[in-house]
């Protein structure tokens, strides 16, 4: 189908506040998301920082088969 | 099981005994995913537990000196979502899970951020959240991410990015689910904290 080459085909017409306006929007997002990414490291190192329950070490001393044998 | 196991010979032993070592090494990263996958830290054991054993039975396929935290991730991922097929009950265990979860973090000490961050999270979908957690805190790349999830790399960089902007779409919104938090109020909270959080380093 044809199209008539209309106003929304020129280039765009973004006025410089705009474009000051969405250059500070993505720095913003760009901060935010790079808080989340801190929050999200913590949250998992918090995890692994946490002493080992002593159960998994018991757990693998019990299947490693005694080395000279009985 | 049957008990007609060939002897050891030595330098299975010497092998065995360097697996052994670099396996102790990751259990804390396998309980930090497997609390992630469950979002329950007694389930979470139970699992990194199962995928730890399983690593070390099936130890003899693993080629020594390449990824062992991806290898080992991969298991537990698999053990998760293969006890989770097994369960008809489990969406609704997950349910149980996060508000266990909730009230685990109910702690007045508990940084809010945090918390909040943990409920943004749970809300989802699994895919999208284990891809950001792989990526985003459990240091994968998007390479080694794709080989723990069996999917394409272009997969993976399309779910963290998706999650990315989920994540913090509900942590403005503040939509997460608890009721009483002030809209907006995790997004402020995070942003501070990770402030504080990066000019302490």
């Amino acid at each position: 189908m044809h199209r008539p080459y209309g106003v929304e085909d020129m280039i765009e017409h973004v006025p410089m506040e705009d474009k000051r306006k969405s250059a500070a929007a993505l720095d913003e997002a760009r901060l935010r998301q790079q808080a989340i990414g801190v929050k999200l490291r913590q949250m998992f190192d918090e995890v692994v920082n946490e002493p080992v329950p002593d159960e998994f070490l018991d757990i693998l001393r019990k299947a490693e088969p005694p080395a000279g044998g009985r | 099981m049957n008990e007609g196991k060939p002897g050891r010979s030595a330098p299975d032993a010497t092998r065995d005994a360097a697996f052994k070592r670099e396996l102790v090494t990751l259990i804390p990263h396998l309980r930090a995913f497997a609390r992630t996958l469950t979002g329950d830290p007694t389930a979470a054991d139970d699992l990194a537990q199962d995928a730890m054993m399983k690593a070390w039975d099936a130890r003899a396929s693993f080629q020594m000196g390449t990824n062992m935290k991806a290898w080992t991730f991969m298991i537990l991922r698999n053990q998760f979502y293969s006890e989770k097929r097994r369960s008809w009950r489990q969406s609704q265990l997950d349910q149980e899970a996060a508000e266990r979860t909730l009230v685990a973090v109910d702690d007045p000490e508990a940084p809010v951020a945090l918390d909040e961050l943990r409920l943004g999270l749970a809300m989802l979908p699994a895919e999208q959240r284990e891809a950001l957690i792989l990526v985003g805190a459990g240091g994968f790349a998007y390479e080694e991410a794709a080989d723990i999830c069996g999917c394409a790399v272009g997969t993976v960089k399309s779910r963290v990015s998706r999650a990315r902007r989920a994540l913090q779409a509900i942590l403005e919104a503040g939509t997460y689910d608890r009721d009483g938090g002030a809209a907006g109020d995790a997004m402020r909270a995070i942003l501070a904290d990770a402030e504080r959080l990066s000019s302490l380093r």
